[in-house]
């Protein structure tokens, strides 16, 4: 391994078993929550000190976007940083 | 109905003061005893009537209410010296800790903390390992505490009054940073000066035959704390030495701590004359007996039975045998409406089962039926009254068996009321309720409203539980001779006259003839095709399959290829694979549950039939070998020994060949398991060919309705090696397992290899050997059962609220969204297409 590679920040993203995850634009927020039929404060959670929250930037408040890979095949999941 | 919502904000525990100890008090007890020689409660003393009553005819002496109007009082007691509450034992530690011994400020400057800092772990880590007091200068000796109420500073213990002192001295500014709130929780308040004396009603004497009052152990206990305290004042007032007043002391703490929890670490438990231990209040509290899970989350219900199972193939698997004697006991409620008034009326005329027992009218008043107002009830009954009527034929009813695991240990069966004294239930639903007939009890409940009678029908009924939702495969299946009798009838070259056919057919009520064969006679498959839903198509391996080349499907010669079509079985004979599996979870998939339950129904009458006009029985001739025989399989054994000490032959000159990641020794063992199981197993073929297919163990075994292969080769040939913890029995005396055996002796036979059959009998080694690898299995039932009860009841705990919604989501009851989508691809398994 190279010097420069070394230094290269460690992300978990790397990994095969992390599922990508994006912050939603708070326009789209109001859509998904309508489609969920639930308010904001019902969604399931992720801290914010979360390694992958962390690493996106997602600030308390935020809703993330995760796509995750299952039998059925891909399935989203949304997660509400608090 | 009218509901008034009230929203509980919060909830705030606080500790006790003295103070408010004694304000509440309403005597202050002095007397360690209870009641006088005429039974009379003493003045001041434990059962003083100024804290309640508990003998009817006495009057509380603070409130002047009786028995069943006083709710009771708290007392108190002084104690002369104060006690560590032992709960709080290890807070009251971390408080000194984290303050000055000779200052009692907390262990930082004030300019050190800002307000997000209180409560942080690293604020109170700062606290804890200061060695020096930042306020007074002085110098801070380790504190240590030691199970279950005692606190060192260095060497030396505290006394609980130096505690209370440096407690009581921190400022109220100090404790918010200690994480207190001064006004709810003083830490000196940890420490005891004050008693509460429970009310009597929380401690009532009772009353033996022999006319003894006998004292609960709260008062026993609290006789042991007054008495000490006595003596303890007694001694401190004649100026006793300070080893005496110490041990009082320590004594009076050990009282008090075992007065609050009998189960503290370190200390031994404090016990009855008997050498019971006391139930003290911890123990009242706790644990599954304890007053949260027994009493308050613990429920009972009515209109509920409960008896042994016994089993009944005539009836439907919907159904239920239900004893004249419950049904004449139990009642369903029937609402009086315009349209079935007149029913009603026929109905409460009758004297003798099905009769009315009770009617409420519209005031609500529910009044017995007998015979003298009988007239009276008949003439007033009217529009909107409840009559409670005998539990009758038909009547949907809950059924139960222990432990519920998964939804379908609950099943809603109709009632068939029949004599005798036991429930009876079809052999075909033994499997989701685990049930068998060796003693079983089983509960049945009647729903009591028109809505729990809807949805027990619609949602829990037995037909539409066929296939469970865990795996998606069926579970209310035909299992031991309802299997044979199938496969008997459907097997290639059967033949019944008209005569017999009828006979099948008319034992599953089916009264209409297939068309007969050329030679005017019925095979049993086609009398089995008329169980069989029309529009039936399916083809599938049985498990007579034996996988020979390439499969001819319906010229296979075992007959193991099943084919159906349009509900006809062309090929194929039934066996569990099919019967109890495919098929059946085929025709409730495509069929629906009616049709399903219809076939089991059916299938098993005539599988009982069957079985019994082809005659079928296993016997000691099952398992009998000849001379030849014998020495066949005492060949293959000897062989497989002869390996065993060709290996260690091997392992012991070092030519054994190590495999990876293991030593020589386990490998030597991984081989001889190997070797042994290998020789075990190939004297199934042997057996196989000798005893022929048609041997019923054999048979049974194939078939899948009953036993295994390895049964029979346990019975005839020998039961092989005996296992302990997945290896070789190598426990015992020091090289060896029994002193039978030469030490360091590796070979089969001193290591729980066993060479003798059941029907041999076992030498007295090969008993040893056979009971531990047997232990051992019992062992870990137990031990299994009892880790998944305890899974499972976090899980339930975990989940109990949780409920996929109409739009596929999972949700809990507080509207939290858990799952988007149920179960990631929103399928409900039980109606899922096997893959």
């Amino acid at each position: 391994m190279s010097k420069s590679e070394q230094k290269k920040k460690f992300s978990v993203f790397d990994h095969v078993l992390v599922p990508k995850h994006e912050i939603v634009p708070d326009p789209e927020v109001g859509k998904i929550l309508e489609e969920l039929k639930v308010s904001r404060d019902k969604l399931p959670k992720m801290l914010p000190n979360d390694p992958a929250a962390k690493e996106i930037g997602a600030k308390k408040g935020d809703v993330v976007r995760i796509y995750r890979k299952g039998p059925g095949g891909e399935a989203v999941y949304y997660r509400l940083v608090a | 109905m009218d509901f008034t919502e009230k929203k509980i904000e919060k909830i705030k525990f606080t500790l006790f003061s003295p103070e408010l100890i004694r304000k509440m008090s309403v005597i202050k007890v002095t007397v360690p005893d209870t009641y006088n020689e005429d039974g009379y409660p003493i003045d001041g003393g434990l059962m003083d009537q100024h804290m309640g009553v508990i003998d009817p005819g006495l009057r509380c002496k603070t409130c002047g209410g009786t028995v069943h109007s006083c709710p009771g009082h708290f007392g108190h007691i002084d104690l002369v010296r104060p006690v560590l509450h032992s709960e709080f034992a290890r807070i009251v530690a971390a408080m000194l800790k984290m303050t000055c011994s000779s200052c009692s400020r907390a262990l930082i400057k004030k300019g050190k903390i800002d307000q997000d800092m209180i409560g942080s772990e690293e604020l109170l880590s700062e606290m804890r390992r200061a060695k020096k007091c930042p306020h007074c200068g002085a110098k801070q000796e380790e504190i240590k505490f030691e199970k279950p109420t005692t606190i060192m500073e260095g060497k030396r213990a505290l006394l609980a009054i130096e505690i209370r002192e440096r407690l009581s001295k921190i400022p109220n500014e100090d404790l918010e940073v200690l994480g207190l709130d001064p006004e709810s929780a003083r830490p000196e308040w940890m420490v005891l000066t004050a008693l509460p004396i429970p009310p009597v009603q929380m401690r009532p004497s009772i009353i033996l035959e022999t006319g003894e009052r006998s004292e609960d152990d709260i008062t026993h206990k609290l006789v042991d704390i007054i008495r000490i305290n006595q003596r303890l004042e007694a001694n401190l007032n004649a100026g006793a030495p300070q080893l005496i007043i110490e041990d009082l002391w320590e004594l009076l703490q050990y009282h008090i701590t075992t007065y609050f929890n009998n189960e503290s670490a370190n200390i031994p438990p404090a016990r009855h004359r008997s050498g019971r231990p006391l139930k003290t209040l911890s123990q009242r509290l706790k644990g599954k007996e304890g007053r949260f899970r027994y009493n308050l989350s613990g429920k009972r219900v009515n209109f509920s039975s409960r008896t042994v199972v016994s089993p009944d193939p005539n009836i439907s698997i919907n159904e239920v045998g239900v004893p004249q004697y419950i049904a004449d006991e139990l009642t369903v409620p029937i609402s009086v409406t315009s349209w079935n008034i007149e029913q009603c009326k026929e109905l409460m005329r009758r004297t003798e089962y099905p009769r009315v027992v009770y009617v409420t009218g519209k005031d609500g008043r529910r009044r017995r039926l007998m015979d003298k107002n009988m007239q009276e009830l008949i003439d007033s009954l009217d529009v909107g009254w409840v009559i409670e009527r005998q539990l009758m034929d038909g009547d949907p009813v809950i059924f139960n068996r222990q432990p519920s695991l998964h939804r379908i240990s609950m099943m809603c069966h109709r009632v068939k009321v029949l004599p005798g004294r036991t429930f009876r239930l079809h052999v075909a639903v033994c499997p989701p309720y685990n049930a068998d007939f060796d003693g079983d009890e089983m509960n049945l409940h009647v729903p009591q409203t028109y809505e729990a009678r809807a949805e027990a029908e619609k949602l829990m009924l037995v037909e539409d539980q066929i296939v469970s939702p865990r795996h998606g495969s069926a579970i209310t299946v035909p299992n031991e001779d309802h299997l044979s009798g199938a496969f008997l009838l459907t097997r290639k070259g059967i033949k019944l006259t008209k005569d017999e056919a009828t006979k099948f057919l008319g034992a599953a009520g089916i009264y209409e003839l297939p068309e007969p064969g050329k030679d005017g006679l019925y095979s049993g498959k086609a009398v089995f095709s008329m169980l069989l839903p029309k529009g039936l198509d399916i083809e599938y391996k049985t498990k007579l399959c034996r996988e020979v080349g390439e499969c001819s499907k319906g010229s296979c010669p075992y007959d193991g290829y099943v084919i159906i079509k349009d509900g006809k079985l062309l090929h194929g004979v039934m066996e569990k694979k099919g019967f109890a599996g495919l098929l059946l979870e085929k025709i409730f998939r495509d069929h629906g549950g009616a049709a399903a339950r219809e076939f089991i129904d059916r299938a098993t009458k005539m599988s009982v039939y069957a079985v019994t006009h082809f005659g079928f029985s296993v016997g000691v001739d099952n398992y009998h070998l000849d001379k030849k025989m014998r020495e066949k399989i005492e060949e293959v054994r000897a062989k497989g020994i002869k390996e065993v000490e060709g290996l260690i032959v091997k392992y012991k000159n070092k030519t054994l060949e190590r495999l990876p990641g293991k030593t020589l020794q386990e490998t030597l063992e991984d081989h001889i398991m190997a070797v042994l199981g290998k020789t075990r197993d190939s004297t199934g073929a042997l057996l196989k060919d000798y005893f022929g297919q048609e041997n019923t163990s054999i048979l049974m075994a194939n078939i899948g309705s009953r036993g295994s292969m390895l049964n029979v080769i346990q019975m005839a040939a020998f039961l092989g090696q005996q296992a302990v913890r997945g290896a070789r029995i190598k426990r015992g005396y020091r090289g060896r397992v029994l002193p039978y055996f030469k030490t360091n002796d590796l070979g089969a036979y001193a290591k729980g290899f066993v060479g003798s059959s059941f029907m041999d009998g076992l030498t007295p080694t090969e008993y040893f050997f056979h009971a531990a690898g047997g232990r051992e299995s019992i062992v870990n039932t137990a031990i299994r059962t009892a880790r998944s009860g305890y899974m499972q009841r976090r899980l339930i705990n975990a989940l109990q609220d949780l409920y996929a919604d109409d739009d596929a989501r999972v949700r809990d009851a507080d509207g939290n969204l858990i799952q988007v989508v149920y179960g990631g691809d929103a399928k409900d398994p039980m109606r899922a297409k096997r893959l």
